[in-house]
């Protein structure tokens, strides 16, 4: 039960969507974009968001696309987590998003909504980082493709009015060899004490992280300790928890040390699994 | 052949009310011109309210008043009146009710609620009952010792934060030390955990023209709710009706009265109108009482044979913030603190301690579960030190006809059942003598662990139960009881307990779901996994009350002596010619003879038990008896565990109990693994969480985890039957077992599995992986 | 035409195979209109949060959490309660498995499997476990939900 009120619209465009947000702006109704709504509703429930008017783009054509153009592969912001697991074109993404909530809530969840909201595991985002994907946004006077790593940092960073309409994952990194593995604090079903992705390209492993610090990120720095040639794994993982972006979390799901100690294992598993 | 129903795996009478979602819950009543409550509640742990401001508020869309503590000035508490129902002058738990805001609409309640504004003055916290416990520590509540007493058997410490206090003190303590050869000592820590009943409290009030008070609750004790609201506000009970349907899940959390209370000032201070007050999720774990916590000491010693000889037991509660029923779990824990086991010298104390927690009630196993961790613990330990077989080490100490409990019950095998075959059948089904600690590889450990549980019921010595059996025109019957149908399925034990009775078809018996407190016979509380026993054996009573009068009105019209006379198959017949019979459909409803003559009425059956010979435990001794039988069990969890990362997966969970007869196999069988299943839950995962300033950071189920599907192990229940001679067809208590050695016996596989010792709950890979780290340095 | 809803009024939902009309608030949950406003109780509030699955429905045959869906957001879908159910074989299954003993959460949990044996009616152990891992039951093991599944989908246990 959400015990304040707002407007509800649907436009059919990206033109009325950006549109709308503009002129509700304008009129002070602090209006959100509303994918699956997921989290909007709960954060509403407990009064934890305010705003008068959502602006659900779930019938604009761009944002429910799922197809393969050229040489990329293209999935609009608001097609469900389940939508693209039963697709499946890029395994890594199903793997990811297959972890987030559970599946019913995977049902109403969108890849932008999981990209873009304030919850901070963004669990979806890190094949995106690990495939070099774009983002196709959409502001009122202009639209712009960039590439994820200009517009995700520690989570999205839109201009005011912007909308995410889809996402592009070149082709060739979909069918890479690839690691998934979510450990939570014990219950399968919870956020993720850390969640790893990785992908082989080239010969070297990349590595995307969630719940280990208090923000996803790609490790790339951590990439390139883990990538040494002929050196020991074990020193190897030792180097690259040296390189997190940031403190490792300590929360109740798990403390920092605790997670210290997860993360290694976890690493040495994707690099056996991907070296192996 | 006569109908059989006992030992049947009848189907529920909700069933299909329940799988067609026409089963009506409270919250289920859409009433027009319903208001609507929203709990304002407290976001300090421990401090004085300093001022409340509803200025803004009050002027919000749709309220219509807002209530607050100095409104009501009244105390509530079923053993000890500690307790405003909306905090006064200060508040003791973060969560805690503070005012209601009485609105139109849930939106506007709840809309608000976020414009009042409370100032507090913090006050230090005291966040353990270790902590509490100390001389010095800050007083949760000034003046303990005043507070008016409801039972006859509560001890308040006066200056202190000891809400009771039980002693067990039986046979001689340094006898028994001087008589050991091995003795161990250990502390253990549980934390609280909550009930997550999947249907939220809820209640609604309203008082009608006449003073005439009706509540409507999700509650396990409905005839509770009226005592207290009588106690508590000067009402007539008899003025007062409460309504219960049928309730989605209790689990002892549905017996505290609460909510009820702030309904019922809520609708005074608006009129009498009807308001609704439903809690949230995280109003139901952080507001709503939760379970207890527990800190305990144990010492233990045996003999060269490893026969125990003494137990030092001290117990410390975490009751929380207000007594409510912590007390009598701390009392249930004293006066069990053996286990089944005995030992003839024993030491304990047991204390009912306030904290800046949310306040506890009675939760599965009312106590077994926390003492009987810390109890099986400790046998594994001194088996461990004295290298023995651990399931060897209980079947030698198991107690049997002959011994006594520790508050000096002479048992026998009617009163406490058969521990050492539950024991023999728990080897086999666990495979015990293939190894409890098998390596797999490297990395992975199978292991074995076991626990041992008993327990009896803690009521008043003076609880009771009622029950109406009503003849229908057509022969069949009505079944009345007080008992709540809060899920196990006990209102279609009781009719399986009539149809066996009256030997007729178990689908002519119609059992009346909800209770209502003006037409329902009484029932003490729907708690303790009593109701087969004690509204069974109402029931039996009833029956024979209808049978009776049946057969004397028969035996008038077919001119025999009632002797001559039986009841069976909705027939009286003549025992010696079957075929001689009348349709009880034809008498239950008066008999017309032919000529248009009619004598007899409407047959109505009435039953009723009152506890037998319990005693309330002598305050220097423990000495009493407390509840009417016990019931024993052993249980078993076979585990793989990863000695690399510490995760492990619960393979197998094995439950034995002596359940004196299973009444429905089926039935049994869902509420002893639905017992084991939670109790895996507060041994893996469950836990509420405070952070230094007692905020709960574990306040919804995306933080308050419990066991989801599919990671459930496989579940082997069997029985012993063992009948207890004075309960219906000699059935024993089984509702709440399952819980309660399961911790241990996790605990215990787990220990064993990652070599470390591992004391508290709940056990996740990281304490584990912290306890291997502690034990390094 | 955008659809767009500024205030309280009426939607036309599709519920059950019929056509009804629902007065309610943009911000009104589904589960909030199927309860309060169309008196449909067989949809549970157990957290509001999602958390739970009591309140499952199935939206166009897939189980959505309706407490996580607004009423205006079902425009133009297909909505199955447990109301919308006739002796449907996983009811069966529930009753005859014991599948549930406080029965609240059942409504939800029967759509979860409904909707599962609907959509994968060649459903695998993991699959089921994934969908039912949606859900909450306090009272049962799971032993006994997920024997009434498989009992439906074919399913012989590992």
């Amino acid at each position: 039960m959400i015990p304040f009120d707002f407007e509800y619209y649907q436009p059919a465009s990206i033109a009325e969507a950006v549109q709308l947000y503009n002129d509700l702006q304008q009129n002070g109704k602090a209006p959100m974009y509303y994918g699956g709504g997921t989290e909007i509703i709960t954060m509403a429930r407990n009064s934890s968001i305010k705003t008068q008017a959502v602006i659900d783009i779930k019938q604009i054509p761009e944002c429910q696309q799922l197809e393969t153009k050229g040489q990329s592969l293209i999935i609009g912001a608001a097609v469900t987590l389940t939508a693209i697991a039963e697709a499946n074109p890029f395994p890594l993404l199903t793997q990811a998003g297959s972890r987030v909530a559970d599946h019913s809530v995977q049902n109403k969840i969108t890849l932008g909504g999981n990209v873009c909201g304030t919850i901070i595991y963004h669990e979806a985002v890190l094949p995106l980082l690990l495939a070099d994907s774009e983002v196709c946004i959409s502001g009122i006077n202009e639209s712009r493709t960039e590439s994820i790593h200009t517009v995700f940092d520690q989570q999205m960073r839109l201009n005011n009015g912007e909308l995410v309409v889809q996402f592009k994952i070149p082709l060739e990194y979909t069918s890479l060899p690839h690691w998934h593995v979510k450990k939570t604090k014990l219950e399968k079903i919870d956020y993720p004490l850390i969640t790893l992705c990785a992908l082989k390209k080239d010969g070297a492993i990349r590595i995307a992280l969630s719940g280990a610090c208090s923000f996803p990120f790609r490790g790339r720095a951590m990439e390139k300790a883990l990538n040494q040639p002929g050196e020991d794994l074990s020193k190897r993982v030792a180097q690259a928890l040296q390189q997190l972006p940031g403190p490792l979390q300590d929360t109740v799901a798990g403390s920092s040390n605790y997670r210290r100690f997860v993360l290694g294992n976890l690493l040495e598993d994707a690099i056996d699994g991907l070296e192996g | 052949m006569d109908y059989i129903s006992v030992g049947e795996s009848v189907p529920r009478k909700d069933a299909w009310e329940k799988a067609s979602g026409a089963a009506r819950y409270n919250s289920d009543r859409i009433q027009p011109g319903l208001l609507h409550g929203a709990l304002v509640t407290s976001t300090c742990a421990h401090g004085l309210i300093k001022s409340i401001d509803l200025g803004a508020a009050l002027t919000m869309p749709g309220v219509i008043n807002i209530i607050t503590g100095a409104d009501f000035p009244v105390l509530s508490g079923p053993v000890l009146e500690d307790h405003p129902p909306l905090a006064s002058g200060k508040v003791r738990y973060y969560g805690e009710p503070v005012a209601v805001v009485i609105a139109a609409t849930e939106a506007q309640a709840v809309a608000a609620v976020g414009a009042v504004n409370i100032e507090y003055e913090a006050l230090p916290i005291v966040t353990s009952p270790l902590d509490s416990f100390k001389p010095g520590a800050p007083l949760i509540h000034e003046r303990v010792d005043l507070y008016k007493r409801m039972v006859s058997d509560v001890y308040p410490e006066k200056d202190t934060n000891i809400a009771d206090h039980i002693k067990i003190r039986k046979g001689d303590l340094p006898k028994g030390w001087a008589a050991s050869h091995t003795i161990i000592e250990a502390e253990y820590d549980l934390p609280q955990a909550d009930h997550i009943a999947m249907e939220t409290r809820n209640v609604q009030a309203e008082i009608l023209p006449g003073d005439e008070v009706v509540i409507h609750s999700s509650s396990q004790t409905p005839f509770s709710i009226r005592k207290e609201i009588s106690s508590c506000f000067g009402i007539d009970l008899g003025k007062i009706t409460v309504h219960v349907p049928l309730v989605g899940g209790g689990f002892g959390g549905k017996a505290a009265v609460q909510l009820e209370l702030i309904a019922y000032m809520a609708s005074l201070s608006v009129g009498g109108r009807p308001v609704k007050i439903a809690n949230t999720r995280e109003q139901d774990i952080s507001t709503s009482p939760s379970q207890l916590g527990l800190h305990a000491r144990i010492k233990l010693g045996a003999d060269q044979s490893g026969r125990f000889t003494a137990l030092e037991a001290i117990f410390m509660v975490d009751s929380g913030a207000y007594c409510d029923i912590g007390s009598r779990m701390a009392k249930s824990m004293a006066m069990n603190c053996t286990g089944p086991y005995r030992i003839d010298n024993v030491w304990c104390d047991s204390y009912c301690i306030y904290t800046n927690h949310i306040y506890a009630t009675s939760f599965r196993g009312f106590g077994h579960l926390e003492f009987t961790f810390a109890l099986e613990r400790s046998l594994d330990k001194l088996a461990a030190q004295m290298q023995l077989d651990p399931l060897e080490l209980r079947r030698r100490n198991a107690l049997k006809a002959g011994d006594s409990s520790p508050t000096q019950v002479a048992l026998t095998t009617s009163n406490l059942g058969n521990l050492e075959a539950c024991l023999d059948k728990l080897k086999s089904l666990i495979n015990w003598d293939q190894g409890r600690y098998i390596s797999i590889d490297a990395n992975t450990v199978r292991s074995k662990g076991i626990s041992c549980l008993w327990k009896t019921s803690n009521s008043p010595t003076d609880a009771f139960s009622g029950a109406m059996v009503i003849i229908n025109p057509d022969g069949s019957i009505n079944l009345i009881v007080g008992a709540v149908e809060i899920g196990p399925g006990m209102l279609t034990t009781l009719a399986q307990i009539l149809a066996e009775k009256m030997k007729m078809d178990i689908n002519r018996i119609h059992v009346h779901m909800p209770v209502d407190t003006r037409v329902s016979p009484h029932h003490w509380k729907t708690v303790g996994s009593m109701t087969t026993y004690m509204v069974g054996k109402a029931v039996l009573e009833a029956a024979q009350d209808a049978i009776n009068q049946l057969l004397s009105l028969a035996a008038m019209v077919l001119k025999v002596s009632p002797s001559d006379l039986d009841v069976a198959r909705e027939r009286v017949y003549l025992k010696d010619n079957p075929d001689y019979y009348m349709d009880i459909a034809d008498i239950g409803h008066a008999y017309k003879y032919p000529d248009g003559n009619s004598v007899g009425g409407q047959v109505i059956g009435r039953g009723s038990f009152v506890m037998r010979h319990l005693t309330p435990l002598d305050p220097n001794t423990g000495r009493g008896r407390p509840g009417p039988a016990w019931t024993v069990g052993a249980q078993a969890v076979e585990v793989e565990y990863n000695r690399r990362d510490h995760s492990y997966k619960i393979l197998k969970a094995v439950t034995v109990l002596d359940a004196g007869k299973v009444i429905n196999p089926k039935h049994a069988r869902g509420v002893i693994t639905g017992g084991v299943s939670m109790g895996l839950g507060v041994a893996t995962r469950e836990e509420i969480i405070y952070d230094e300033q007692g905020q709960i950071g574990t306040s919804s189920l995306r933080t308050y985890k419990v066991l989801h599907c599919g990671q459930q192990p496989e579940y082997v229940v069997d029985y012993v039957e063992t009948p207890l001679l004075d309960s219906p067809y000699g059935a024993r208590p089984i509702g709440e077992h399952g819980i309660i050695g399961m911790p241990a016996a996790l605990a215990n596989s787990l220990s064993l599995a990652a070599g470390i010792e591992l004391d508290q709950l709940p056990l996740t890979p990281e304490l584990i992986w912290k306890r291997l780290e502690e034990e390094k340095r | 035409m955008m659809f767009q809803m500024q205030q309280i009024g009426p939607i036309q939902l599709d519920i059950n195979g019929a056509k009804i009309s629902a007065v309610v608030r943009p911000a009104d949950t589904l589960l909030y209109a199927l309860r309060e406003v169309l008196g449909l109780t067989a949809a549970k509030p157990g957290c509001e949060n999602g958390d739970c699955g009591s309140c499952t429905v199935l939206v166009d045959g897939l189980p959505v959490k309706s407490c996580l869906m607004l009423a205006v957001e079902a425009v133009g879908h297909k909505i199955t309660t447990l109301e919308g159910l006739q002796d449907a074989p996983i009811q069966k299954a529930f009753v005859e498995h014991r599948a549930f003993q406080c029965g609240y959460c059942t409504p939800g949990f029967i759509m979860t499997c409904q909707g599962l044996i609907e959509k994968h009616p060649d459903a695998d152990e993991d699959t089921m476990f994934t969908w039912l891992e949606s859900n909450i039951c306090r009272c049962t093991s799971y032993e006994e939900i997920t024997g009434a599944v498989r009992s439906v989908l074919n399913i012989t246990p590992e």
